[in-house]
């Protein structure tokens, strides 16, 4: 058995910015568990010679000419946000008061 | 109008363009089967018949003008809710997204409407593409046409329904670990995934980037071959997009319907793709198939993948990595809902855990959560480094299969359609359920599923999984058009026309 425990879900789902309640964390403290136990498997095979591959196909970098091309107007990139000020994203205070 | 909707969409060009039939009455019919049946089996998320029915207007007027439109010109085809539309809203299935219309068009959905096509709506799915079984959908499941009481496979289940019980003649789909394979096995349709890079991904909402691949789904090879043509290409907007010069698919979808298509092809049975954890009647109707292919010259080699049985549990260290950084996107800032917390401060973190917990399903949660864990310091390496040199191992698998074969072919999934329920309180059972699709992901090789019978037991559609070498997409066609083509010969009709539910469906039309 893995060892995760609900203080590491709590804390893992603060760092994913996801409030969860009480029985969320318990049951998530259940699944993580086993998937994290199944999937753990990967180490069998996983030894060092073997290289890693991040993407299916070999790319490198891919660049474009810089030029200026038609984008977004601006009351186009608002319209899905739900609150706006203006020309501009309307967000909650970014620090907290304390 | 029952005929109408029954046509394949290469049917339905030709009677557009000789003027049989116009596109208003053709997308008409369609709407009508979707207002008989889509109550009961819930396909659409959104139905967008008036702009459908003028936009077959504006195509009938220019025909009647004598402009040269292109082959799939006033067909109507249905949309994943996974991909951005500029006139109809777009969540994937999430409440987060709810009621959003985007202020752009994905590129497949651009050059639908460059290529006159008719966009019906948008199709249910598991909430951000996470599922097997469209039943972590935020509005609700959508029920397999063939038995009302079982799924319709997933994430892409409402794009495989709709095709199944004539709603639309194509769909377009995505594929992240069988999402269009997976679903048209289960339904009796026709669903391929292109190679990774083969179809832009540009205004497909991302689950994890290195796996997801936009794809047709339809009821005959033929006409998902006239699809890809429209679809695929480079797009400059995706820059994984692959440059190359792609042959025509629908030509390759041709050729394999002349007479000793299958002679001599090698074909590769993946010894780890079969066995126990195989339903008896898959096991059957793939054998069969097997024997249908030999008898028409094809010479069948079993080969081995040793490294295929780490496939899953690489895949769900790798999907949850990318997915769990793709999501971060949700942040109650630029689209979406935004939920202020209960307590505390108002503060954007606040706000934006708030609003992520409101959002976000269970799947898409527990997804994230383990992604987070997979990459979390002293954690990386052991889990998803290790399923990225996994991913490494299954490549080498493939390319060593491809030196002694022309395609693989496995069963599309383990079993046929299986009752609501039943999987999903076992993470681990459904994600197992993806076994047979997700080394084609892992490895950027296109593949695509057929019907190839009911399984005897409860005549429910079993599919045949075809894969080939990165590139060689048109292999696909040539091959499936012909195992399709043999297969209906030997049944004397189609896999959809056996379709029980569908008559159940018909009734249905005239009760309401």
């Amino acid at each position: 058995m893995s060892a995760i425990t609900a203080e590491q879900v709590a804390h893992l789902a603060n760092l994913a910015r996801i409030d969860l309640s009480p029985e969320e964390i318990t049951n998530l403290t259940l699944d993580l568990g086993q998937i994290v136990d199944s999937v753990a498997k990967v180490q069998e095979v996983a030894t060092s010679d073997v290289p890693a591959t991040s993407h299916p196909m070999p790319l490198t970098n891919v660049f474009r000419e810089d030029v200026v091309v038609p984008s977004l107007s601006v009351e186009q990139a608002l319209s899905g946000a739900p609150a706006r000020a203006g020309d501009k994203f309307r967000v909650p205070a970014i620090l907290d008061e304390e | 109008m029952t005929e109408l909707i029954r046509l394949t969409a290469a049917e339905l060009s030709s009677r557009l363009q000789d003027k049989s039939v116009s596109a208003v009455e053709a997308t008409q019919a369609h709407l009508d089967q979707i207002t008989a049946v889509d109550t009961d089996l819930h396909a659409f998320l959104y139905v967008a018949a008036d702009a459908a029915l003028a936009t077959a207007a504006r195509i009938d007027a220019r025909r009647a003008a004598g402009e040269e439109l292109g082959p799939l010109a006033g067909v109507p085809i249905a949309i994943k809710d996974v991909l951005t539309t500029l006139d109809m809203p777009t969540t994937a299935g999430s409440k987060i997204l709810e009621g959003w219309v985007p202020p752009y068009d994905a590129t497949v959905v651009r050059r639908l409407r460059a290529a006159d096509l008719i966009p019906l709506g948008k199709t249910n799915m598991d909430e951000f593409a996470m599922g097997s079984s469209t039943e972590h959908s935020a509005y609700g499941v959508t029920r397999n046409p063939w038995d009302r009481d079982r799924i319709p496979g997933g994430s892409g289940g409402g794009s495989a329904a709709a095709v199944a019980s004539f709603q639309a003649p194509l769909a377009l789909g995505s594929d992240t670990g069988g999402s269009i394979r997976q679903p048209a096995a289960v339904t009796g349709s026709v669903g391929v995934k292109p190679t990774y890079g083969a179809v832009s991904r540009y205004g497909a909402i991302a689950l994890a980037s290195s796996l997801d691949q936009v794809g047709p789904v339809s009821r005959t090879v033929f006409d998902a071959a006239l699809l890809h043509d429209v679809i695929g290409g480079h797009d400059p907007l995706d820059s994984t997009s692959l440059t190359d010069a792609w042959p025509s698919m629908a030509a390759a979808a041709t050729a394999g319907l002349k007479d000793g298509a299958l002679k001599g092809v090698r074909v590769g049975v993946i010894k780890e793709l079969s066995g126990s954890g195989f339903q008896a009647g898959v096991t059957q109707r793939f054998t069969e198939t097997l024997a249908l292919l030999t008898a028409a010259g094809a010479e069948i080699t079993e080969v081995s993948a040793p490294n295929f049985e780490y496939a899953v549990a690489a895949y769900y260290l790798i999907l949850p990595a990318e997915a769990s950084s793709n999501l971060a996107r949700f942040d109650s800032v630029r689209f979406g809902i935004r939920v202020d917390p209960a307590e505390g401060s108002l503060t954007s973190e606040h706000v934006m855990a708030a609003t992520r917990e409101a959002g976000f399903g269970p799947e898409v949660k527990r997804r994230i959560i383990l992604g987070t864990y997979a990459l979390s310091t002293g954690y990386y390496d052991a889990y998803y480094g290790s399923a990225q040199k996994v991913r490494t191992l299954i490549q080498r698998d493939f390319a060593a299969a491809f030196d002694q074969v022309d395609i693989l072919v496995s069963p599309s999934a383990p079993t046929t359609a299986f009752k609501f329920g039943e999987k999903l309180e076992d993470p681990m059972a459904m994600y197992l359920n993806d076994i047979t699709t997700i080394p084609a992901n892992l490895a950027g090789v296109p593949g695509m599923s057929i019907p190839i019978g009911l399984a005897p037991e409860d005549g429910l559609p079993v599919g045949l999984q075809i894969m080939a070498p990165a590139r060689a997409d048109a292999r696909l066609y040539t091959y499936g058009a012909a195992i399709e083509q043999l297969l209906e010969a030997t049944w004397g009709h189609t896999m959809l026309d056996q379709a029980p539910a569908l008559a159940l469906a018909t009734t249905a039309k005239g009760a309401i």
